[in-house]
């Protein structure tokens, strides 16, 4: 059995409201499905498994706060003996417990050490990770028995041992009767206009329910309820079930705090900057944007996060993570792309292996990134995964950033306004358009000369666009 | 598109509106200073502005060349830029 945790979707985030399920006891889930929404400072978050196996049990209704690291579903793992009497091999699953809101007192106790966070990291010796190799485990299904959840040697002999198939159930439907999906700002927008949210249609992504949907059904409910002058909105009363729409400019500030927080006491801090020459990279790329019709223009902050990732398969001591005192590269880039929220606010969610990506497809993946931070939601692992934090301030016309590094990251890259200034080159003085580019770096994890090789390789590859 | 020869400047401003309403939903379009700096006053980036110009050109069929976006400054800029077009 493998316990499925609330997962942690941020170093800065405690609890989660379990918003809707789309799994219930008998589905067969595979990594990377998304088995339910999380509602968090961050907006409404799809959760992706990261196991393959049967759900016995969901442990948390909709509609319940959760710790980080509480269970909230029970797993049969694939390759685990079935256990008798489970939900996994019963011909007709239990009725799904998440209509119904469970009572605080009938929910499991907190579990005061997580074992294994959803995307965390498994504690583990290093015997029984050797082992675990020589008998072919996957670690990431093994049930840690120790008192903090660590893997014994023991847990993954069991494991190997009991490495059989099991009998899969036909896929279930996703739960009836689930909440709506809506976003932070149209829950609070239809609060304050007392509309049913049950009533929209969502017309943003994936039928999400945005600020103009609610709009429209109140001003709908107001020309139906004419002539009267200024109509008592009447609001349905709330279902149980539904997840007390929180304060999210205030909750996602003080999410902010907590991280920023730790990150100036935690990690000591290394500014550099570089000023980069921006006149060939503009040139190649309007000359590749006339070409195009304007829906698939790309930004030239897409070229700034290619050459960030190229920079950092020069320099990978600036891409990953400070654990446990010490530094684990990754050999992934995911490149967190800070997205400023209208209300208020920042998220940063990762674009994944941005090196291997092209322009286009990078200009695609921002452009859904930045749709669905705004507007739709977020899966789990684009909040959890990223290795190096990427911000552009350009917009805004301020020159450079020095930016405080996201944790467990070690590095973060900022990018200022593209502005014409004075540039001497071959002896010559003339105006070219010159972009600010500094690096924030964890000075336990890389020094300034490495920092300074990552910035002198974002120049280069800025200066061949073509090669981009 | 057959909207175009029938477009006065006031319809183009309505469009502009109807498609900046989806990308800044709270501002407050009545009282829009229409010389003021659209991006600064709807607090609106190069993504946002991007997506004004593909609405436009799937709207009323103008596309407008990355070189004329210095140009497009103020609300009037836009409805006299795409007036002038349609």
């Amino acid at each position: 059995m493998a316990e499925f945790k609330m997962p942690s979707l941020g170093a800065d985030m405690d609890a989660g409201t379990l918003y809707e399920w789309f799994i219930k006891p008998g589905a067969t889930v595979k990594r990377g499905d998304v088995i339910a929404s999380v509602e968090t400072d961050k907006g409404v978050i799809d959760v992706e498994c990261f196991e393959e196996g049967v759900v016995v049990e969901l442990a948390a209704a909709a509609g319940t706060r959760v710790p980080v690291g509480q269970t909230i579903a029970i797993l049969q793992v694939a390759g685990e003996p079935v256990v008798a009497g489970s939900g996994a091999v019963t011909e007709t699953p239990p009725p799904v417990p998440a209509v119904e809101p469970i009572p605080q007192a009938e929910l499991p106790v907190a579990q005061p050490q997580a074992a294994v966070p959803m995307g965390g990291r498994l504690k583990v010796s290093p015997a029984a990770k050797k082992l675990a190799a020589e008998l072919g485990v996957d670690l990431a299904q093994v049930i840690g028995t120790g008192s903090d959840g660590s893997i014994h040697l023991d847990d993954i002999r069991l494991a190997a041992a009991t490495a059989t198939k099991v009998a899969r159930p036909a896929e279930t439907p996703p739960v009836a009767g689930a909440e709506p999906r809506v976003t932070p700002v149209a829950r609070r927008v239809a609060e304050d206009l007392g509309v049913d949210l049950h009533e929209a249609q969502g017309t943003g992504p994936h039928g999400v329910v945005n600020r103009i949907d609610v709009e429209h059904l109140a001003a709908e409910k107001s020309e139906a309820a004419a002539p009267l002058p200024a109509p008592e909105p009447v609001a349905e009363p709330t279902p149980k079930a539904a997840p007390q729409p929180p304060d999210f400019q205030t909750a996602m500030r003080r999410a902010i705090a907590l991280a920023m927080a730790r990150s100036n006491r935690e990690i000591p801090h290394y500014y550099l900057e570089t000023r980069i020459d921006m006149t060939k990279v503009l040139r190649w790329l309007e000359s590749e944007n006339v070409k195009r019709s304007v829906a698939e223009r790309i930004l030239p902050v897409v070229l700034l996060i290619k050459a960030t990732a190229k920079g950092l398969i020069e320099v990978p001591d600036l891409n990953g993570y400070w654990r446990d005192d010490h530094f684990e590269a990754s050999e992934s880039i995911h490149i967190g792309f800070a997205i400023s929220l209208r209300q208020g606010g920042l998220v940063t969610p990762a674009i994944h292996d941005a090196d291997d990506k092209s322009l286009d497809e990078l200009m695609v993946a921002m452009r859904d990134l930045i749709t669905r931070t705004r507007g739709g939601r977020l899966r789990s692992s684009e909040l959890m995964d990223a290795t190096i934090t990427l911000t552009s301030l350009g917009d805004t016309g301020v020159e450079k950033v020095y930016g405080v590094i996201y944790p467990p990251q070690v590095a973060l890259v900022g990018f200022g306004k593209i502005m014409d200034q004075p540039w001497a080159e071959n002896g010559m003085l003339g105006i070219r358009p010159i972009l600010t580019a500094t690096l924030a770096g964890d000075h336990r994890a890389s020094d300034g000369r490495r920092g300074a090789q990552f910035l002198s390789a974002l120049e280069k590859f800025l200066q061949e666009p073509e090669t981009l | 598109m057959t909207v175009a020869h029938a477009l006065t400047k006031d319809q183009i401003k309505e469009t502009i509106i109807g498609i900046l309403q989806n990308i800044a939903p709270e501002a407050d379009y009545d009282d829009l200073d229409p010389n003021a700096k659209l991006q600064e006053t709807l607090d609106i980036d190069s993504f946002d502005f991007l997506n004004l110009l593909i609405g436009l050109d799937e709207a009323v069929g103008v596309s407008v060349p990355e070189a004329d976006y210095g140009k497009l400054v103020s609300m009037n800029d836009l409805v006299n830029y795409i007036a002038a077009r349609v």
